[in-house]
């Protein structure tokens, strides 16, 4: 089970740095992938913690929204760490996807590639497997279908209970 | 109160599904006093239950059992599993629509006749005429409570509407309001006026569009002749030695088998399940499936030519607030050969929610290209496209060869390639709602390619003659007197037009004449 969790991990910037810290922005601590900017934390089960922090970063080199922060993309691969627990052959596909990602950025690894141009560069040679689709089709609902993120983009969800939109804009253009 | 048929009540009508067709022929039998048993494969969800959720609202509502596809077109690559967007659920598709209710053209009933001939084309004309039709749209348009019918006054339109109007009056469109919508805009029939929710595809909770849940179907019930049997999935209808049929074997609610007889049954589950049924209703004595003698069951499937264009705006939008389908263009809908195609198309403004846009914009693209549309959301206008598309025999539902469903029912597969006719008509629109977008000073539009079919035609089509199609000009079977066919697969050829107060039309006139003949004993 993957459990996300809004607590301050309280580490200090020089345990940061030592931890080795993805960036400044995700950082692995014993089953946990961990953000200390934003205080969130998302803690694998059968997906290595490395593993879970190249599928986020991987999630937003797919569908990158500068406005949406990690935590959205960390929820939304997080069901593949529940599939890979229940399906070995899953959790075998995931892990040497990701393996074979690092492999083709060279020695840092996918993550460390600075630009994401260059990471883009690896997604587009491994675009067509299974795992990739994977990745990218979960992500259509599992990101876009969060209600949190929808007020990003400025889409206001459920409005029966406000009484639609008949007093509250449904016409309201004034540029035209 | 609503009716309870015995099992073996041989002398009920059975229809096959409760949306369109089937609901609107089961009240207008049940209102002349004849017992109706509806079997309907969903559940009953009434409008409260329903939710402004686009995919808490598909798996409430949608038909997910599993299909296969073929052919050209791109849903076979983006949905390969989901050809068609409608609904397994008391009412049927008429839950999800969006309403907007036009009559076909007068050449629209003669397509041989007005375009000739067409390579790779499987044209006919329809065996009635407009004028034979008329009164049955007149009563469809005052049961359904259409605007811009029967003194309703049109919808106000939203700032989607607001937007296209603006680029049609620039490019000089001539007919553009807010619709021919079967919403109510004054309260009437019991129900409410539109409330501008904006959720009109996940099932109106205010109940202002016209459902056959919540209108023919409860209509009905109070008759006293009417029973609806809903979890009750029809697998396959029976006949007797003389080839009339018997009955209908249907998988209850629990997956167990039951037959409900029946003097005559009428088959209404849209354009893909109506096919599947007669067809899997095979026998030694119809070795091709029911009313199957011409071969045409399952053939000329057709789904409108569509794709949307959305367009984003260097100001705010707000597309999503109100009708769903707020407005329409209809100068594109004229036969006009010179445009390079045969046949018309409409423009309709359409709007779909953050979640569905992500599925259905560009499916399978990703990156930047694709996220920055995303990103200006609430700047984007959008309208969708729906024109005549050419019947060909080739585009077909057939039985698959040994995928079945829970009840051991061959699954359906459907195969679809576009016409060039349907390429050029296609592009054309295109380049029209581009450049009306523009006009209004759209700084990026979006070609959208065809969502899963939500208008599935033709598959069981109507015809003159026995050996050209699969029933007469009343829905009848050719082959079997007591068989009907109550759903848009009856359509001989599928117009510009959204078909479904075409489809009740249909059904009002062919409850009148099902009637007669039961009147007059002929069946
Ligand atoms: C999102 C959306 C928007 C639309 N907007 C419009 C619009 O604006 N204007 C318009 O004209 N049309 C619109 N349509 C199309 C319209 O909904 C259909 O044309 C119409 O409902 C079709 O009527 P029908 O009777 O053929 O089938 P349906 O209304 O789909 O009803 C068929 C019913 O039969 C049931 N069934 C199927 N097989 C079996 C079986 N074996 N046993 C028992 N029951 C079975 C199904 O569960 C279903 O409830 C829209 C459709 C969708 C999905
Ligand atoms: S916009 Fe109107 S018709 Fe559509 S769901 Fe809301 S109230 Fe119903």
């Amino acid at each position: 089970m993957v459990t996300i969790y809004d607590a301050k991990p309280g580490f200090s910037r020089r345990e940061l740095l030592k931890r080795g810290g993805i960036g400044a922005l995700l950082v692995i601590s014993g089953s946990a992938v961990i953000s200390p900017e934003h205080a969130w934390g998302l803690e694998t089960s059968a997906l290595k913690p490395e593993t879970m922090a190249t599928l986020i970063q991987m999630a937003r080199d797919i569908y990158p929204h500068d406005q949406v922060p990690d935590k959205y993309y960390a929820i939304a691969v997080k069901g593949h760490d529940e599939q890979a627990g229940k399906d070995a052959a899953y959790k075998a596909m995931l892990e040497d996807g990701i393996a074979d990602l690092d492999k083709k950025s060279g020695d840092g690894g996918y993550r460390g590639l600075g630009w994401e141009d260059q990471r883009v560069g690896v997604l587009k040679q491994i675009e067509a497997t299974p795992f990739f689709q994977a990745i990218r089709g979960g992500l259509v609902v599992g990101l876009y279908n969060q209600k949190e993120v929808w007020p990003i983009f400025g889409y206001e969800g459920e409005s029966y209970s406000k009484g639609g939109y008949i007093a509250r804009g449904f016409d309201d253009i004034e540029w035209l | 109160m609503a009716a309870s048929f015995d099992l073996n009540n041989d002398g009920v009508v059975v229809i096959i599904g409760s949306g369109a067709g089937g609901g609107t022929l089961g009240n207008e039998l049940a209102q002349k006093g004849v017992d109706v048993v509806i079997l309907e494969a969903g559940a009953r969800h009434e409008y409260e239950d329903f939710v402004n959720d686009e995919w808490g609202s598909f798996a409430q509502l949608a038909w997910t059992d599993k299909r296969t596809t073929s052919g050209d077109w791109r849903v076979a690559k983006d949905f390969p599993n989901l050809p068609a967007w409608i609904v397994k659920s008391v009412g049927g598709s008429t839950t999800h629509w969006a309403g907007a209710s036009l009559r076909f053209q007068e050449h629209e009933f003669k397509t041989l006749s007005t375009y000739g001939k067409l390579e790779g084309a499987n044209l006919l004309d329809w065996p009635i005429t407009l004028a034979e039709m008329e009164p049955y749209y007149a009563k469809a348009e005052a049961k359904m409570g259409v605007t811009g019918t029967n003194d309703w006054p049109r919808l106000p339109g939203n700032n989607n509407f607001k937007v296209l109007k603006a680029g049609a009056d620039k490019l000089g469109y001539k007919e553009c309001h807010t619709g021919n919508m079967a919403i109510n805009s004054v309260d009437r029939d019991d129900r409410n006026s539109c409330q501008q929710t904006g959720f009109c595809f996940q099932g109106c909770k205010w109940g202002a569009k016209w459902s056959t849940l919540y209108t023919e179907i409860p209509k009905g019930e109070a008759t006293g002749h009417l029973e609806v049997r809903p979890n009750a999935m029809a697998i396959k209808i029976n006949h007797d030695a003389s080839g009339k049929v018997t009955g209908v074997v249907y998988a209850d609610k629990d997956g167990k088998l039951q037959e409900q007889k029946a003097r005559i049954v009428a088959v209404a589950g849209n354009s893909i399940e109506s096919p599947r049924l007669l067809l899997n209703s095979a026998s030694g004595k119809f070795p091709d499936g029911l009313a199957n003698s011409s071969g045409q069951v399952g053939k000329n499937y057709m789904r409108h030519t569509t794709g949307s264009v959305y367009a984003i705006f260097d100001r705010p939008v707000h597309m999503y607030r109100g009708t769903t389908m707020a407005g329409i263009i209809r100068d594109e809908a004229r036969h006009d050969p010179s445009r390079g195609f045969v046949g018309g198309y409409e423009f309709e403004t359409l709007s779909l929610g953050l979640p569905f846009m992500a599925a259905f914009l560009d499916p399978g693209a990703w990156g930047r290209s694709f996220t920055t549309a995303l990103d200006h959301y609430d700047h984007m206008a959008g309208l969708w496209i729906v024109g005549e598309d050419m019947p060909r025999a080739e585009n077909r539902i057939t039985l698959h060869a040994d995928e079945k469903d829970a009840h051991g029912m061959p699954i359906a597969d459907v195969h679809f390639d576009d016409h060039p006719n349907d390429t050029a008509m296609r592009n054309h629109a295109y380049k029209q709602a581009t450049a009306l977008y523009d006009a209004v000073g759209a700084t990026r539009t979006f070609p959208t390619p065809p969502y899963p079919s939500t208008h599935n035609l033709g598959t069981n089509r109507m015809s003159e003659k026995a050996e050209d199609g699969v029933v007469n000009k009343h829905g009848q079977a050719h082959d079997i007197k007591n068989l009907f066919v109550s759903d848009g697969s009856q359509f001989t050829t599928g117009a510009a037009e959204n078909p479904t107060l075409t489809i009740v039309s249909l059904a009002i006139r062919q409850a009148d004449y099902i009637a007669a003949q039961m009147s007059a004993k002929t069946i």
